[in-house]
């Protein structure tokens, strides 16, 4: 088998471990505990045994664990992660599925607008080594990247929603019925708030890359053959600079699916974030089972893909040297 | 990263062949105990690490003694809900017509308290898997790097929800689950300096005269990775606090009627435009408490790389 074949194929394996992994973290965390679902439908006070029973059995809690897992697993797997506990009990893939929709558009929107200001930011600043434009930027990505979101969110909210200029909605009750592209307003503060948390991570990955670069000797050598400055840049340096970067850029659109938790909640956008804290706030086992896999999995293959792009651009490890 | 056998082991190696380190990259007794003392005290003669340490001594002497001179008591009404600041209330009142400013003073020591818990958890959680994970190499490595990989693979706040969501929201298990999803990166650092060290000759030597495996890593291996320690220690103590505001904030951390910063914004925010002190006061304590502490890590990080070039600037 080829090398580099063989490290794909390790790396997909090594993902589907750390995915079934997930699985078993998130069933012990929700149906092995004490304290189950049948409990938190009849409510703490309920004293009806006989009642409780019934729905224990009804829900297959009185099932051995190892047997509720492996049903529950191949369930999930069929893409079936249940009924939901409260209002009525539909279906979890139906109730998710157009916050799904919502949470990526603002994931991606923000991924979107992220990077390449990032990408602007973090050269710049690198080119531009201890400059006062590099100092700012240092100083202010120190700042923000220590902020919580929520911090971040609210004082937009206060400039731009209320007091100050009062020009966006602060509340983003998409309506699920007509279409995005109509209601982009409401994204707005969202999406800010989440492209100002990820600006800083990129950004100082990418200077620090962008440095090691400027300094090697193939930059060096580019330089000697007399190449222009901004050919050197967009010709030999950014490009190589940006493959550590690959894995932070992974790393933070995953980490996204995090940070809408909170800025969900904060603007009460109806996406999986804000879904999560209902379902953990009304303990709808199914749902939040289905979240924490869903956020799990997309960290998992995010961060598959970004190794695998890894080794297909880098030269030295598409020779097979490790 | 990559494992392999280490051939100056093999006791059937010439000795000529034995590469030996230089003298004075060997880590001397005296040395070994001040490393993170240096480590401090460069990081001191950077304006950033002064601002950093300088702020957040004033917000813990807030939370520590803030409440001996509140003026009333934190669930205390003394004016109507929402009321704007005045004589009687400097910051307003909150929703429930109570003191922001003694709430505000009262609030800080959870936010603490918490995040400080937090990180040692984390830090002994995730030191201990990367020293056995580091010395013992193999199996033992790559199962607990792969455990380590899956606590990775959920979000912070998520990790914590995932628990909450049966066990109900409390602290124990809030901070528990904060030091835990520190773990993972924690737990490689650790494991990166230790599969360094351990190929030194001052490991080999005391492995070699037969010190046992605790001893090394307590007594050898532990006093040189302080430096890198000490900055980890910064940057999540950071985390920690962002995640015990959030979880506060999204009600899942301290419940009410407490007094914690995290807790009144939220309880607050729906009249951010009648009365903004109840959730301005906690937003900027917040945010200058997480910047100070981010500040004071990236000081100790620069002092520990011996970057010390922009000191004129910042």
């Amino acid at each position: 088998m080829p090398p580099l074949l063989k490290l794909i194929l390790i790396r997909l394996g090594l993902g589907l471990l750390t995915l079934f992994l997930v699985t078993v973290v998130v069933f012990i965390a929700t149906q092995a505990l004490p304290g189950d679902a049948a409990r938190s439908i009849l409510g703490k006070d309920s004293t009806d045994v006989a009642r409780y029973e019934a729905l224990r059995k009804e829900l297959g809690l009185d099932r051995p664990v190892v047997e509720q897992y492996t049903s529950w697993l191949g369930s999930v797997v069929r893409g079936d992660f249940g009924n939901s506990l409260v209002g009525g009990g539909a279906k979890v893939t139906e109730l998710l599925r157009s916050r799904v929709i919502n949470s990526a558009t603002l994931v991606f929107l923000a991924a979107v607008i992220s990077i390449p200001i990032s990408i602007v930011i973090g050269s710049l600043s690198a080119i531009w080594r201890d400059s006062k434009f590099d100092n700012i930027v240092n100083i202010g990505n120190l700042s923000l990247a220590a902020l919580p979101e929520f911090v971040i969110g609210i004082v937009l909210v206060l400039v731009f929603a209320t007091a100050v200029f009062n020009w966006l909605p602060s509340v983003s009750s998409v309506d699920s019925m007509s279409p995005l592209s109509g209601q982009m307003t409401l994204f707005v503060l969202p999406v800010v708030t989440l492209v100002l948390a990820v600006i800083p991570y990129v950004s100082r990955m990418l200077r620090a890359s962008t440095v090691e670069v400027l300094e090697s000797e193939y930059v060096m050598m580019a330089r000697m053959k007399g190449l222009s400055e901004s050919r050197v840049l967009w010709h030999h340096a950014l490009p190589n600079a940006i493959v550590p970067t690959i894995q932070v850029i992974a790393i933070n659109i995953a980490w996204l699916a995090g940070g809408i938790v909170t800025v969900e909640y904060l603007f009460g956008f109806p996406g999986i974030g804000s879904a999560l804290v209902d379902s953990v706030a009304n303990r709808d086992m199914p749902v939040v089972q289905a979240l924490c896999v869903l956020i799990a999995a997309v960290y998992v293959v995010l961060n598959l893909l970004a190794d695998i792009l890894t080794i297909l651009i880098s030269p030295r490890l598409r020779t097979g040297l490790r | 990263m990559s494992g392999g056998s280490d051939s100056s082991l093999d006791s059937l190696q010439p000795l000529g062949t034995l590469e030996l380190e230089p003298v004075e990259s060997i880590p001397l007794g005296a040395k070994q105990r001040r490393e993170w003392v240096q480590t401090i005290s460069d990081a001191w003669r950077l304006r950033r690490t002064k601002v950093g340490s300088l702020v957040f001594l004033a917000l813990f002497a807030i939370a520590l003694f803030g409440r001996f001179v509140a003026p009333y008591e934190p669930t205390e009404f003394v004016a109507p809900p929402f009321s704007l600041p005045s004589s009687v209330a400097w910051l307003g009142t909150d929703f429930l017509g109570r003191d922001v400013l003694t709430r505000v003073l009262y609030g800080g020591l959870s936010v603490f308290v918490l995040g400080i818990a937090a990180t040692v958890i984390g830090i002994v959680l995730g030191v201990s898997l990367g020293l056995v994970s580091g010395y013992a190499r193999r199996w033992v490595d790559e199962s607990i790097m792969r455990v380590l990989d899956v606590v990775l693979a959920f979000p912070s706040i998520v990790l914590a929800m995932l628990f909450v969501s049966i066990l109900g929201p409390r602290l124990w298990l809030i901070v528990l689950m904060v030091g835990i999803s520190h773990m993972p990166r924690i737990a490689r650092v650790t494991r990166a300096a230790t599969v360094e060290l351990v190929a030194r000759d001052f490991v080999k030597a005391a492995a070699a005269v037969g010190v046992p495996r605790r001893r090394i890593l307590l007594y050898e291996v532990l006093p040189n990775i302080s430096s890198p320690l000490l900055v980890e220690f910064g940057l999540r103590l950071t985390y920690s606090i962002i995640m015990i505001a959030a979880l506060s904030f999204i009600g899942f951390g301290m419940q009410p009627p407490s007094a914690d910063w995290g807790l009144m914004i939220n309880e607050n925010r729906i009249a951010i435009t009648v009365q903004p002190w109840a959730v301005l006061a906690p937003v900027i304590l917040i945010g200058a408490l997480t910047v100070s502490t981010n500040l004071m890590a990236d000081g100790l990080a620069r002092a520990m790389m011996g970057i010390d070039r922009d000191t004129a600037v910042t």
